[in-house]
């Protein structure tokens, strides 16, 4: 941990934006502020979570991290670049190159008519030599747990969730510093769920690249994430770590999140006065804690 | 970029001309196109052009709104009235080298010129102020003669319902694939015409592809809630004739005569 | 009480051409009792779409049959009242709606019925105040939000009266908000208006609520019960690939490690409780 934090205190923002507004319909009666004034910083390596309800600004947002979407105004740099500057400008391109994002839903992206053409989309369009593109496909295909008979099958024969994984892979395939994903996880079932997220944070641990998850469930992001972003109402409501963020669990029911069960049971808790602690979301938390006090009590135990 | 396109534009309000019924819009659209073209004086031109003026200014949709549909067509009214003024032989006026300008010929292009703007202001109006479900009942209602020669009336104005109410959706759609697109580096800017056009693959695939398991799903979701084609159905929406219709039709049919008239006993010009 | 569907040695296979075909019911003997509130669960590729499908006659059993107010879905002369009895929600809430104005969509099985016309005015406007839609009735389907169009989807089907409601994971493209309101309008129409209601979700939070669970594997109904005694076998829920709601794995897992808990919690209000008596 200490030799991480070292990391991250020496190396500048990956992506940092500075009074970052985007307005739709600008100039019209219609004009509204989908985000305003978001100034963050990202720093290489870390695991964030975006939450936010539906409309809050969380996907206008990350659609500029990688360059998809103009800011009407305000600067946002990656890897100390202010990618609109005039002379960067012309090669908005790297930028999602450095920046992939995945988006929701992404097999219905799929258009390749096998697997491995699918991925090779990406690293094909950087310019990359055959050998390159290989190398890629493969390792690509080897983290969302893909193995290589896959590769000549037609996407489409796939499972959903399959699919899903190939989307993903078709991201990874570019070797990105920043993996973006919107809601990886929408419409899987429990297990399909564990596993993509599973893959996820093999990734992040193994290349160390930066990942932010997209999610409506605070639940996951408890899980995997180290720090929060929180936008509302095309603000950034916090930004913070997951402790810190989720101990604001009121102002986030308010907001239309859904709070973890657990944690609502352990707001109960304190609130009748019992010693639990404040910053619990996930079940391995919360069976932890209560040990603790149960061993604080000296009674139960291991019985 | 895409969402800003909409069509089949419709003003909602509560003006005479929207409160009509459509099936009566439909048939005065008509009649005021043969009308422009019945004209044979141009004096003449005074009727459909003032019957259109008020139409518009009885239906409050800003004047500006209605010229804004004869923009895309430009091109073509000025082609037309170039090639009048250029090839109608007569009088000559001008005589420049072999061009030569007829009074005829600019006769013949300003009465085309006039012709077609009005007719597209005209159509615009019906549009604007008839929403697309109005308009599909009432193509239903009026073509249901055609039912007797086998002519499939009702699944053709379904088929228009269907398609006014999946356009926003495939718009909607066709955005997130150019962007899920882009953002794996799809290059759709720049490079020659080949290059674009094979561009256009990733987009395409998708999107006929969702097209697809749409349609579907949705033939599931309309066979559960008992759809089984036009027979026996009814509608929940009645379109009924009012007054307001009958006054339309006899402002028409007076405006009509009145074009005939000019035609017999005033001369016209060329 | 009386069985409202009631599946007997349901067995289906999709048939292939060149390929064997793919069993994906194998001999499911499943009833729904008239009134009550079921939740089927399962993971993807279990078969309990399939099921569903067959419960208003959109699939006819390969082997076996399948009763709708005893009347046998595979009989043509009755589809209609079969589909008109159960009605069926789907997934896309994008996919399901075939018109360009809220009321008229709603009004699309009554048309189809060949109800008059007034009476069609007074069921879809009865149908939107139930999903509380009403103000929305002249709206497009395009400028809603996931959760209002899936109640717009509701409206469509209990506009027709159905007896029962089959939903297909309504609500698993929606976000929280939209979840919570398609849940409670599902609920509503079981407690209010008695309507029978079988939904398939992945959400153990919505299978709470129910009055019954069924879970479905490998195209066979491997459990059913109350929600309480499903979700405390803890271990063969997850066997399944299924999840159970935090408090009851909290609960499971404390007891594990021997501290006195019920083992049946699966309300946040019931874990509460027995954490208070645990610490207290």
């Amino acid at each position: 941990m200490t030799g991480k934090e070292e990391r991250l205190r020496t190396n500048v923002a990956i992506i940092k934006t500075e009074h970052l507004s985007h307005l739709y319909s600008a100039g019209t009666p219609f004009e509204k502020a989908a985000i305003e004034d978001v100034s963050v910083e990202i720093e290489p390596g870390e695991f964030i979570g975006v939450i936010g309800h539906t409309g809050s600004g969380k996907s206008t947002l990350i659609q500029h991290f990688n360059g998809l979407l103009q800011p009407t105004s305000g600067k946002i740099y990656v890897d100390g670049k202010d990618i609109w500057d005039e002379k960067n400008k012309k090669n908005i391109r790297d930028v999602r190159f450095q920046v992939g994002l995945v988006f929701q839903y992404p097999e219905y992206q799929l258009f390749e008519e096998t697997v491995y053409k699918d991925i090779a989309f990406g690293p094909g369009n950087m310019g990359l030599s055959k050998e390159e593109i290989h190398t890629r496909v493969m390792e690509a295909m080897d983290f969302v747990g893909l193995k290589g008979k896959y590769a000549e099958k037609s996407p489409f024969d796939l499972s959903g969730g399959q699919k899903r994984r190939v989307a993903i892979a078709g991201v990874i395939a570019m070797r990105p510093k920043v993996l973006i994903l919107d809601e990886p996880t929408a419409g899987l079932d429990p297990k399909g769920r564990d596993k993509i997220l599973g893959q996820i944070r093999e990734y992040h641990q193994q290349t160390g690249s930066t990942v932010l998850l997209v999610s409506h469930s605070m639940e996951d992001i408890a899980k995997y994430a180290e720090k929060v972003l929180v936008m509302n109402h095309a603000k950034v409501f916090d930004y913070d770590t997951v402790e810190r963020v989720f101990s604001k669990n009121e102002e986030l029911t308010r907001m239309g999140l859904s709070v973890p069960q657990v944690s609502k049971v352990f707001h109960q808790l304190r609130a009748a006065g019992y010693p639990v602690s404040e910053n619990v979301y996930t079940v391995d938390q919360a069976e932890a804690d209560i040990l603790r006090l149960l061993k604080a009590k000296g009674g139960a135990g291991r019985a | 970029m895409l969402r800003d396109i909409t069509i089949g534009q419709y003003f909602p309000g509560k003006s005479v001309i929207h409160r009509m019924d459509p099936r009566m819009k439909l048939i005065l659209s008509i009649a005021y196109i043969v009308m422009l073209f019945c004209v044979g004086n141009e004096a003449g031109f005074l009727i459909p052009v003032i019957f259109l003026i008020a139409a518009i200014w009885i239906s409050k949709i800003p004047f500006i709104m209605v010229l804004k549909g004869v923009k895309p067509i430009l091109p073509l009214i000025i082609f037309t009235a170039v090639l009048n003024i250029f090839f109608v032989t007569g009088e000559p006026l001008v005589k420049l080298g072999f061009i030569t300008i007829t009074v005829d010929g600019i006769i013949v292009a300003l009465k085309m010129v006039i012709r077609i703007i009005f007719l597209i202001m005209g159509t615009s109006l019906l549009t604007y102020t008839t929403s697309p479900i109005a308009l599909t009942d009432a193509i239903e209602q009026l073509l249901r003669p055609l039912n007797k020669i086998h002519f499939p009336v009702h699944e053709m104005a379904m088929m228009m319902t269907i398609a006014l109410r999946f356009i926003p959706t495939l718009i909607e759609e066709t955005d997130k694939i150019m962007s899920a697109q882009k953002a794996r580096g799809a290059d759709m800017e720049s490079g020659g015409l080949m290059q674009r056009a094979k561009a256009l693959v990733p987009i395409l695939i998708p999107l006929f592809i969702s097209a697809f398991r749409r349609a579907e799903e949705l033939a599931l979701a309309m066979e559960c809630r008992c759809y089984r084609g036009g027979e026996g159905r009814t509608r929940m929406r009645q379109l009924h004739y009012s007054s307001l219709d009958w006054y339309g039709a006899a402002v028409m049919a007076v405006c009509f005569a009145g074009v005939i008239l000019l035609n017999i006993f005033v001369p016209a010009f060329v | 009480m009386k069985d409202l569907i009631l599946a007997e040695h349901l067995h289906f296979e999709y048939v292939r051409e060149e390929e064997e075909n793919i069993l994906v019911l194998n001999d499911i003997d499943v009833s729904i009792h008239q009134g009550e509130f079921v939740a089927i669960l399962g993971h993807n590729g279990s078969g309990k779409s399939t099921l569903a499908k067959h419960f208003n006659a959109v699939l006819l059993p390969t082997s076996g049959r399948v009763l709708v107010d005893g009347v046998d879905t595979a009989d043509q002369e009755h589809l209609f009242d079969i589909r008109q009895k159960v009605g069926m929600v789907f997934q896309n809430p994008d996919n399901q709606i075939v018109a360009t104005i809220v009321e008229e969509d709603v009004a699309f099985a009554l048309e189809n019925l060949g109800v008059e016309p007034e009476e069609i005015r007074r069921r879809v406007d009865e149908a939107l105040k139930t999903v509380d839609m009403y103000e929305f009735k002249e709206h497009a389907p395009h400028q809603l939000s996931g959760g209002q169009k899936q109640r717009i989807a509701i409206a469509g089907v209990i506009a027709m009266r159905p007896e029962c409601v089959v939903l297909d994971e309504p609500t698993a493209m929606l976000d929280p908000k939209g979840r919570r309101e398609v849940l409670r309008t599902v609920m509503e129409l079981n407690r209010d208006y008695g309507t029978t209601v079988a939904l398939i979700t992945h959400y153990m939070d919505e299978a709470v609520h129910a009055d019954r669970v069924i879970v479905v594997d490998h195209g066979d109904v491997v459990i059913t019960g109350t929600p309480r005694e499903i979700f405390s076998q803890v271990e063969k829920m997850k066997e399944l690939g299924l999840d159970v709601p935090q408090v009851t794995e909290l609960c499971y897992r404390l007891k594990q490690e021997g501290a006195p808990v019920p083992d049946d919690v699966i309300t946040e209000d019931e874990c509460t409780a027995a954490l208070e008596q645990l610490l207290a």
